[in-house]
């Protein structure tokens, strides 16, 4: 029998209203490098989160096997204390630290609270060896570039006394040459008889790397490949990732495509802390009356930022680019002006950017277009009552009134809310940004039916979705991006999951 | 009524029962005399500077929990430039009310630039401006007290000395009859247009509250109202500062429940990003409130020049926290986005109340102060404590 330094079995996860994991198996073997797969939301952090404490024990069903004893972790420092560390994948440094001090951060070198300043550099000089990082302990992170950081990160968790490294995404933000340095090192690790994890997008560098593939897709474990047994090709890993059926899930429409609405052409923004670095870069794009378009791509690949660029310029440094709305040029400077020129961006993290939870659904719902519900500044609350309760009724929300914040709803009934908001603001152009992430089922039909009754009504749809199904499922028109370029367009009727993660994996 | 119901009703009203009980309390340790009609027309004149400073506080507050520390020293500042002008240059009292008010928006428009538009946080620029206006304020005065008795027609209208009170026409003897009109006025406004708002909803099949609740509530605003200016009468009548508190108090209220502007505040609070992305530009909300904070302190100024008739380098020192702590005891949100003026008012009339019933005790000065802060730490932890759903310990 196989030697399982990690068993997790029958694993169930639920959030409210969504079933996050459902039964998943994960079975690693000591001293292997096991890769996690599967789209955007199919569950993998989920079930990391699981396995290091984060969602406590008693929060989830199932068990974890470690070592041949089942655990119950509460809290990082218990999977921590048995040499289970995850690295995730936005960076957990403190900028103004050393790289000495970060590494030791909660985990310090001191008798009764007093820092052993020379324990602590030394064995920072050592991990350092180990992930052969040649910078003094001393240095600021602030100063070292992402990959040496990511190095650090390993270092840290070596230095917890790690026996399985969890790694999310770990050169999602790695240049070439630094992936392929980090990738050796994991293999060199395994060397030494360290496990890993490790989830990935990249499929080409876990084929590389990997011993065993589990795939998870839509909160299950699919399958599990092995190196030895089958075949490990890309195409074989991206069939598992997305093979499910498509059924009546999407509400039918007749499409009657019209004229183009919304043309952009040559748009490039900055990151706007990094001014060197592109985020969207010179993409092209439009979208026709009476038309939903899809925007598919991984996360981190500049959707939301060209989104957000376009309206009003609310991300981003240095935007270039021209932007047409029925073929006469418009210059968008402000949240306003989009606003006036008939845009609305429904942002994807709607608790974040979107709603006022601590506020009213009506308040919620008349805030970007106050004038409607207001005369010479003075706001009529009877006819905002009104507004709001016209939307609740024709959106579907529910709730006992609109007077009720919309911090207490669910996710579908606040993502409504959101809609309502910006369908009150009477615009020509919605873009919807992963417009059902995070609903149940039964309310993300809802919203494509909305969705369905906005380009009936003449209106044209930019979704943004990393959900693949959806996208093929509404979309007329799908476009493909990556690292913010613009990398295919395709016919809705005439594609495939598999062609559009052939575009992005060829790209990345 | 249910238990649930119960705790909502608690939950609500907090602050009122706790000033019913507060009120009570000190009635019963002072055998009544805080009830004097003395004391209750000295407590206005004397926390009118509190109504007005908290009033602005509120917007700066609503904004994130953001405070301003300058306030005291731009009291201060505007008093001693406002003295300053009308005794040593005898500039015509209201032309020197106009250049206080300007000098005071000025102030606050310098500070609000800092903060909105560079966001330098509030914190510091208000620490600075803490500094600068108190110093400021020495070397306007060169260090001295000037007197401002002699500016009668200012010192009256402003609400300060003996005879502030808004003259009589009736003329009975020891009893204001002005002002029990006035309250009575006053009532039947409150009363008539409660009615037909909730008549014209009714009409349109709009949600009310229940009959119960809003008649409860009808009475027991109008008994407050009456039995005020019934003690008020009794005293001298109507102090003219109130007649600046009671605009403050309206004009703000309107501003922060029925406009377009008011709503901002409480947005930007509530969730700037969000704010942002509905097309309101949140830097120009900050300026409003920290503008708004310099033009009211100014009148706070001339409220305190006015009661102390005289102006002085040291005037002004903890009327921010004043300010702050009543924000906060009304309900104000440390993480901005909610509070009410009303709120706000409850708030400072719980702190005027305390201090005076204190003073009447006889309790020793640092004693109340120990007293105040109690009460504020309360207040906020109830605030905090009660939103996490009664958690007391924080986990995340």
């Amino acid at each position: 029998m196989a030697d399982y330094i990690l068993e997790m079995r029958n694993i169930t996860k639920t959030f409210p209203g969504v079933k996050a994991l459902d039964n998943v198996q994960l079975q690693v073997e000591r001293g292997e490098i096991h890769a996690l797969v599967g789209e955007n939301g199919a569950g993998k952090s989920t079930l990391m989160n699981v396995l290091s404490g984060i969602y406590p024990y008693g929060s989830y069903e199932g068990d974890i096997v470690y070592n041949g004893k089942v655990c119950n972790f509460h809290t990082i420092k218990d999977s921590e204390g048995c040499g289970i560390v995850i690295i995730h994948q936005e960076l957990a440094l403190v900028p103004y630290m050393t790289i000495a001090e970060n590494m030791f951060l909660g985990n310090e070198r001191a008798n009764s609270g007093v820092i052993n300043w020379n324990e602590t550099y030394e064995l920072a000089k050592k991990y350092l060896d180990i992930v052969g990082l040649k910078e003094s302990p001393q240095t600021l992170i602030k100063d070292i570039g992402v990959g040496k950081q990511q190095l650090v990160e390993i270092a840290k968790a070596l230095a917890k006394n790690a026996k399985l490294l969890i790694l999310d995404e770990p050169t999602s933000s790695l240049n070439e040459e630094d992936s392929r340095a980090l990738l050796e090192l994991l293999l060199k690790f395994k060397k030494d008889g360290m496990t890993s994890i490790i989830i990935s997008h990249k499929l080409n560098e876990v084929s590389y790397v990997a011993d065993k593939i589990t795939v998870i897709r839509d909160g299950c474990s699919i399958e599990t490949l092995d190196k030895q047994v089958d075949d490990f090709s890309e195409s074989r890993i991206i069939k598992g990732m997305v093979g499910r059926e498509m059924s009546d899930r999407f509400p039918k429409r007749e499409p009657h495509i019209s004229d183009i609405k919304l043309e952009v052409r040559n748009w490039t923004a900055y990151h706007p802390l990094y001014s060197e670095r592109k985020v969207v870069d010179n993409v092209n794009f439009n979208v026709r009356k009476g038309e939903i378009v899809g925007i598919s791509g991984l996360m981190g690949a500049g959707r939301t930022e060209l989104a957000m660029s376009l309206f009003g310029k609310s991300y981003g440094e240095n935007i270039s680019g021209e932007l047409f709305i029925d073929g006469k040029e418009v210059k968008l400077n402000s949240v306003k002006d989009a606003i006036a020129h008939g845009l609305a961006y429904v942002t994807e993290d709607r608790k974040g950017n979107g709603l006022i939870l601590s506020n009213p659904i009506k308040i919620n719902t008349t805030l970007a277009n106050l004038n409607g519900v207001s005369k010479n500044g003075i706001i009529d609350k009877d006819e905002e009552y009104n507004v709001a309760s016209e939307y609740r009724e024709k959106l579907g929300i529910k709730c006992p009134t609109v007077e009720q914040n919309v911090g207490n709803l669910s996710g579908g009934n606040q993502q409504k809310v959101l809609l309502a908001k910006w369908m009150y603001t009477d615009p020509d152009i919605l873009i919807l940004d992963e417009p059902t992430r995070g609903i149940d089922v039964g309310a993300k039909y809802e919203i494509y039916c909305i969705m369905n009754d906005l380009v009936a009504a003449g209106k044209s749809v930019i979704m943004i979705s990393s959900e693949m199904p959806e996208i093929l499922g509404m979309c007329d028109r799908i476009y493909v991006m990556n690292e913010g370029k613009m990398v295919a367009e395709l016919k809705g009727s005439e594609t495939s999951q598999e062609l559009i993660m052939s575009h992005i994996i060829k790209t990345a | 009524m249910s238990k649930t119901k119960t705790l909502d009703f608690v939950k609500k009203y907090t602050m009122i029962i706790v000033l019913i009980l507060v009120i009570g309390l000190f009635a019963v340790a002072t055998k009544g005399t805080i009830l004097l009609p003395m004391n209750v027309s000295s407590l206005i004149s004397q926390n009118a500077y509190v109504f007005i400073l908290a009033t602005g506080m509120l917007l700066c507050i609503l904004t994130g929990g953001n405070i301003d520390l300058s306030v005291g020293s731009v009291v201060c500042f505007t008093g001693a430039v406002g003295a300053t002008l009308m005794v040593t240059y005898k500039v015509p009292w209201y032309l020197a009310v106009v250049i206080m008010l300007i000098v005071g928006i000025l102030i606050g428009a310098f500070q609000a630039f800092w903060i909105a538009f560079v966001r330098i946080p509030p914190f510091i620029v208000t620490l600075a401006g803490m500094l600068i206006f108190r110093g400021l304020s020495n070397v306007v005065l060169n260090g001295m007290t000037i007197s401002v008795k002699n500016c009668t027609t200012f010192v009256n209208v402003f609400g300060g000395g003996a005879n502030c009170y808004i003259p009589d026409i009736f003329k009975f003897n020891g009893f204001n009859m002005t002002c029990m009109v006035a309250g009575a006025i006053a009532t039947a406004l409150f009363i008539g247009l409660q009615i037909k708002n909730r008549a014209a909803r009714l009409k349109k099949h709009y949600e009310v509250e229940g009959a119960f609740s809003f008649w409860g509530k009808l009475v027991f605003i109008s008994a407050v109202i009456l039995a005020f200016s019934f003690r008020l009468s009794q005293h001298k009548g109507i102090p003219t500062v109130l007649v600046w508190v009671l605009l403050v108090i309206i004009i703000y209220g309107f501003i922060t429940s029925s406009t377009k502007t008011g709503r901002y505040f409480y947005a930007v609070g509530g969730n700037e990003k969000a704010t942002k992305l509905s097309g309101i530009n949140t830097n120009k909300v900050y300026f409003l409130a920290y503008t708004n904070m310099g033009l009211l302190a100014a009148l706070a100024g001339m409220v305190t020049i006015a009661r102390l008739t005289s102006a002085q380098p040291t005037y002004g020192q903890n009327y921010e926290m004043d300010a702050i702590g009543s924000c906060f005891i009304g309900g104000a949100s440390a993480y901005g986005g909610i509070g009410t003026v009303p709120g706000v008012i409850i708030g400072a009339v719980l702190m005027g109340t305390i201090n005076l019933g204190m003073s009447l005790m006889g309790v020793d000065q640092n004693m109340q102060k120990v007293v105040k802060g109690l009460v504020l730490l309360a207040a906020v932890i109830f605030d905090v404590v009660s939103k996490r759903g009664g958690k007391l310990i924080s986990k995340d």
